[in-house]
């Protein structure tokens, strides 16, 4: 293929040896210390401010690094980590149901398919039971039984109850607990908080991370901010498919100009699709709803048997509809994991029996639920998901059954780093799901709120210290030509995106984007698929530069400009995306390749070809990546086959 | 459905703003109001205008960032729903839709309709937390919290800080954001060392902030997308005059 190359394998992920167990406890002990007089005379820049930016931030300030924050809201508390819904896991065992660290670290292991690193996920396992700690310290308001302690929950198919939770909105309260840590040390001075502000190109001098550009999204000024450490906690990149559950503003910008400065991105192809979302309405849909898959214990998934059988779901008679989760995965039904239950729907769909008035959609009833338990116990389970249904599409969901559809969720791939959580540039620190590196292929439910609070409140802040203590770091300010350089990219940018004036939006542009991503690297993928993308987007990327309009100046606050800079980022992504997912020759949890499958239809790992984080280094727009591989070993979770039939 | 919208227009904070009236056609009842006003911009954008500026993030009622002013009503007509998640399906075809920014002492206008709710970080920095460094928590089920008051710390910390309230209010006062924030954490066992100096450190910054007084008005708690009671400014209240009594100092470390 002449769409990569391959380098140098990476050898080294700087994970101590010797027991699982132990390497963490190495590895903070090797580290060396910062003294804490002199912590105050170095700053650290965190590029966002969800559970993994705000705790990082937080946490550093108390330790007495002086920090500079930034978000593009207009306040750190909106990070789109508030929309998380079902809760967060941790192996407290609490519930005595024989969970433990080393079951927490299996499952998780394994549910990634075998995609992600030992050593790191073990480490989140042991710290998972600390993240519940520090948070009910600090008034997170988690869902208590009668006796006033800790309530806890299974999910995701999980055969223990280690999941924790507030409400359907642990997110929102696990987010305002970090905020809140945030904003006490923005109060006492330690933390210089920028909300609205974007980060838009990576300042390296010498080669390491040693500060940022930012424009004031309000004033449009564009300013040059220097640091010791550079860390990024700027979330996924989901919204390259115009489409998904993530907030609007959500995008790769932060983490695609450090790629272009020379961080590998790994594994971009991973991205987890959640079968349970509201089904797109019509051309004018900015964003996907995510219904909490909790809903599937007591709905049945069905489509009509015919295709074309337009008839109110009601009168389609009980012989006449396929519950084709029940036919196909007889020993799971309904709840078989995430990416089956999204495949499966697409498969229906496109076999022409999908539902509502795109078709893109299949039913979720909860008739036979409300014959057995009644009204009110459903109400009691889902009274506000069901409320929050009916106020989007304006139907009951008690009397006719839901429409769902699967829909871009989160993505596990991200800038690859190693155990400390650095990147290859050193001083560059990723955390959250802005790295790839602790759910593989698949992430499972509540975990996502877990990595990003065990890398911001206790990983990053101890292995950023190693990094600091091996200065003191040349000072540099913002004259240096590098920082220069930098700036004056970012301004060119600007003045390039404004000049062209063309006949078509921004939006335009970023939902054809999306439209082909989720047609061809979306939940199934063809190599035929996959060229035909690659081309496309690189000619739709070459429309963009020639026909797109961005209106008004960048003197001030315009949030046409802010998109542009985004979706002219999004296009970059989307290729390497494509050539990732074009490259990996097997079928691997939210990888399913068409030609790497079952007889029976599951995806097909080819463990002996493609047992290894792919990281790839960018060499130009257009131009073959290199392709570095990382070996992943497994001594103690061994690979085998899912079923679920 | 076929709508007459009057959007207010500022170009930035020093300039005057003004109603400006737009049509919009083949509105669709199943748009959002926001995609409702996407498709605005989208026709502005190509016939060469501005797009009209909003706040909004996450769109599906959590994150806080969208808040208009919708003929009057701060998010719009349905009860419970952000601006959002409101769905076209609440207007009737034909009908003239005002639409308006904030509008409070505390909440300067940026642009159209965007506003600077900074002010309501300046609260929470002032003592709108529990002091607990990374590292100094005891183990979580150390101390039980009678499920009531657990739930009831919830109701209040659902709160999304949005602004509605201030909006709302006669007075631009920010006491329901301000009380619902000292309510979740003066109902937990952990958050009673600070419960005094926390009410005075917040209510004195709600204060410099610009913002009104409570009087009662009682419209915070109407408007307030998440339902926050208006009990929670009798017990912050309560809190204050307790402090008061005791002397209590500034809050923090």
């Amino acid at each position: 293929m002449d769409l990569f190359t391959e380098g140098d394998p990476i050898a080294d992920t700087k994970a101590p040896s010797g027991p699982v167990e132990a390497r963490w406890d190495t590895r903070r002990f090797e580290a060396k210390l910062v003294n804490p007089a002199n912590r105050r005379k170095m700053t650290v820049i965190v590029v966002g401010t969800g559970l993994a930016g705000g705790s990082a931030a937080a946490t550093l300030a108390e330790q007495g690094y002086r920090v500079r924050s930034y978000c593009y809201q207009d306040s750190p508390r909106r990070a789109h980590s508030i929309a998380a819904q079902g809760g967060i896991n941790a192996a407290k065992n609490y519930r005595n149901d024989g969970d433990s660290v080393h079951r927490l670290f299996y499952d998780t292991v394994k549910g990634g398919d075998f995609r992600s690193r030992e050593s790191n996920v073990h480490r989140l396992a042991e710290v998972s039971v600390n993240i519940i700690d520090q948070c009910v310290a600090q008034g997170v308001p988690f869902a208590r039984e009668y006796g006033g302690l800790l309530d806890t929950r299974s999910f995701g198919g999980a055969q223990v109850q280690r999941t924790f939770y507030a409400r359907g909105q642990t997110g929102q309260q696990l987010l305002l607990g970090a905020y809140q840590a945030l904003e006490r040390q923005i109060g006492l001075g330690n933390v210089e908080m920028n909300a609205r502000h974007e980060m838009l190109e990576l300042v390296v001098v010498d080669g390491r991370a040693r500060g940022i550009v930012v424009r004031d999204l309000v004033t449009g000024e564009i300013s040059t901010e220097m640091a010791d450490a550079v860390v990024l906690a700027s979330g996924g990149y989901g919204n390259v498919f115009f489409l998904s559950t993530n907030a609007k503003g959500c995008n790769v910008t932060a983490t695609w100009r450090a790629h272009r400065k020379g961080a590998y991105f790994a594994n971009p192809c991973y991205t987890q699709i959640h079968p349970t979302c509201i089904p797109v309405s019509g051309d004018h849909q900015s964003k996907l709803t995510l219904m909490s898959e909790s809903l599937r214990n007591d709905g049945r998934v069905w489509v009509p048997k015919a295709t074309g059988d337009d008839r109110a779901p009601r009168d389609i008679p009980e012989d006449e509809r396929d519950y084709y989760l029940e036919r196909i995965y007889p020993a799971f039904g309904n709840l078989v994991p995430r990416d089956i239950a999204s495949r499966a729907a697409k498969n229906v769909c496109d076999s022409g029996r999908g539902v509502g008035p795109t078709k893109l959609g299949v039913y979720l009833d909860f008739a036979d639920a409300i014959d057995r338990l009644g009204r009110k116990a459903i109400e009691a389970k889902y009274g506000n998901l069901f409320e929050m249904y009916e106020r989007i599409t304006g139907e009951d969901p008690y009397q006719v059954p839901m429409r769902i559809y699967p829909a871009v969720h989160y993505t596990m791939g991200g800038l690859w780093v190693d155990y400390d959580l650095q990147s290859t540039i050193p001083g560059l620190f990723v955390i959250g799901e802005a790295n790839f590196s602790d759910h593989g292929a698949n992430r499972l439910g509540a975990s996502a709120l877990m990595q990003g609070l065990a890398d911001g409140y206790f990983v990053l802040p101890s292995t950023i210290a190693n990094y600091l203590a091996s200065g003191p770091l040349e000072k540099v300010d913002a004259s240096h030509p590098a920082a220069v350089e930098a700036r004056a990219d970012v301004e060119d940018r600007i003045r390039r995106l404004l000049a062209v004036d063309g006949d078509r939006t921004v939006d335009s542009f970023h939902r054809e984007l999306g439209q082909l991503m989720w047609e061809h690297c979306g939940m199934e993928r063809s190599e035929a698929g996959l060229r035909k993308a690659i081309d496309e987007i690189r000619a739709l990327r070459e429309q963009f530069w020639q026909r797109v309009r961005v209106p008004g100046d960048g003197e001030g606050l315009n949030q046409s400009l802010e998109k542009a800079g985004r979706v002219a980022d999004f296009f970059e992504l989307a290729e390497l995306m494509c050539v990732d997912a074009l490259h990996r020759e097997e079928s691997c949890g939210g990888h399913f390749r068409a030609e790497h499958q079952t007889p029976d239809g599951e995806a097909q790992r080819d463990d002996d070809r493609f047992a290894y984080v792919a990281a790839w280094e960018y060499t130009g727009t257009g131009e073959p990546a290199v392709l570095h591989k990382e070996d992943l070993k497994f001594e103690y979770v061994h690979p085998t086959q899912r079923s679920y039939k | 459905m076929n709508l007459t919208l009057r959007i207010w227009r500022q170009p930035g904070p020093e300039d005057k703003g003004r109603m400006v009236t737009y049509q919009v056609d083949d509105v669709s009842p199943d748009m959002s109001f926001l995609e409702m006003l996407d498709v605005l911009n989208e026709r502005l954008t190509l016939s060469g205008e501005e797009p009209v500026a909003f706040d909004h993030d996450c769109r599906e009622g959590i994150c806080g960032m969208c808040g208009l002013m919708i003929n009057g009503d701060a998010h719009g007509p349905q009860r419970g729903t952000t601006a959002c998640q409101l769905h076209m399906r609440q207007f009737s075809d034909g009908e003239t839709i005002d639409i308006e920014p904030w509008r409070a002492r505390a909440f300067p206008v940026i642009k159209d309709l965007v506003v600077n709710r900074g002010a309501f970080d300046k609260i929470i920095a002032a003592g709108g937390y529990i002091t607990a460094p990374t590292g100094s928590a005891p183990d979580a089920h150390a101390t039980p919290v009678a499920k009531a008051d657990a739930d009831a710390a919830f109701e209040s910390a659902a709160c999304i800080g949005c602004g509605a309230c201030v909006a709302a209010c006669p007075n631009g006062s920010g006491m329901l954001f301000t009380a619902a924030k000292l309510t979740q954490l003066s109902l937990l066992p952990q958050g009673q060392p600070e419960r005094y100096t926390r009410v005075i450190g917040m209510v004195d910054a709600h204060d410099e902030a610009g913002f009104g007084g409570c009087t009662n008005a009682g419209e915070c708690t109407v408007v307030c997308p998440k339902g926050i009671p208006l009990n929670t400014i009798g017990r912050l209240n309560r809190d204050y005059l307790t402090a008061t009594a005791k002397g209590g100092g500034t809050p923090g470390s």
